[in-house]
């Protein structure tokens, strides 16, 4: 009996390491960025270039920090829930337009309507970098010190809305 | 005079310029600095793009991986080290972006795990040869035992 009991318990632990190995996605890599201060840009503004837009000017407030570009397909599946959680006033959403043109983004938006308090335009990808950002959307949430709390790589769902982003935020606006 | 000149020596001479394998070389990089293309070429090699996660920074043509490219390449002209600008990156994108993890508690079971394995495993073997041994002893036969085969051998011749 033992004999058998031993391999057996093995194979248990290796399917279980190889079932845990399946679960894991290997586009999620943790950003080092979390729970330090987001870098500090000052980028011109999408809808007017002679406006600037700068991280410092959201200190006090808690934000989420959605990196966007017009052909990106995966920000048109989570713009919906944006525009939704723009209307519900719970949190301010600002953007930054990620290697795109003014005109395609201003399209995109006047289609698809506009979430965002104001738009960052990084046309060569510079901030992108500072962030770490490798797969448009990705998504910060920033709390009222301006230190990145949160990142989500890839589109937002529902479910990350609804389980991890909004509780977070509410949280961190009691802070 | 001229003419022949051309016809004999300098034309002659531009063919062979032109037809030698003098100029079949190695592809020159397209930079003039050659000593921060090698920097550049150096750490592409060392770092992931994280877009396709198997490649290198050098093997990528993920956009990404062409920005990152051209933001060492602006780095290495500056003068960074090869340290600065892997901090520079991992400070960004986390360790993620070494293909050589850094020693550190994080790591230390991918360091130390494989080493792990190899002692457990050689624990298991000599515990394994010690029972084998300790269960070939007990077959051994008895002094009485062993007589009484004799007597039966004996018997039979």
């Amino acid at each position: 009996m033992k004999r058998f009991l031993i391999p057996l318990l093995i194979f248990i632990v290796l399917v279980a390491f190889l079932g845990i190995g399946l679960n894991l996605d290997p586009r999620e890599v943790p950003s080092p960025l979390i729970g330090k201060p987001a870098p500090i840009f000052s980028l011109a503004r999408l809808d007017d270039p002679s406006k600037s837009m700068s991280p410092k000017d959201m200190l006090g407030k808690v934000w989420l920090f959605n990196v966007w570009a017009s052909w990106c397909g995966a920000c048109r599946d989570e713009h919906p829930l944006l525009v939704a959680l723009s209307k519900t006033g719970i949190v301010p959403i600002y953007g930054m337009d990620y290697k795109d043109t003014r005109q395609d983004a201003q399209q995109w938006l006047d289609m698809g309507g506009n979430p965002y308090v104001a738009n960052a335009f990084d046309v060569n990808g510079r901030v992108g970098i500072d962030y770490g950002v490798y797969g448009v959307p990705e998504t910060y949430v920033i709390d009222k010190k301006g230190i990145i709390v949160f990142k989500q790589i890839g589109p937002i769902t529902e479910e990350v809305l609804r389980d991890k982003i909004l509780p977070l935020v509410k949280g961190l606006q009691t802070q | 005079m001229m003419k022949n000149f051309l016809m004999k020596r300098f034309l002659p001479a531009l063919f062979l310029i032109v037809f030698s394998d003098a100029w079949s070389n190695e592809a020159r990089p397209l930079q003039e600095n050659v000593v921060v293309e090698e920097q550049v070429q150096r750490l592409s090699t060392e770092l992931r793009c994280l877009v396709c996660q198997n490649q290198t920074l050098a093997d990528s043509h993920a956009e990404l991986a062409d920005d990152l490219r051209q933001e060492i390449r602006e780095m290495a002209a500056k003068g960074m080290s090869d340290q600065q600008i892997i901090d520079y990156l991992v400070a960004r994108y986390g360790d993620f972006v070494r293909y050589r993890p850094p020693l550190k508690p994080a790591t230390f079971l991918l360091w130390f795990g494989p080493f792990l394995l190899l002692i457990a495993g050689g624990a298991g073997l000599i515990v394994m040869l010690r029972k084998r041994q300790r269960d070939m002893n007990e077959t051994l036969l008895s002094t009485e035992e062993l007589n009484k085969v004799h007597e039966l051998l004996d018997k039979e011749s």
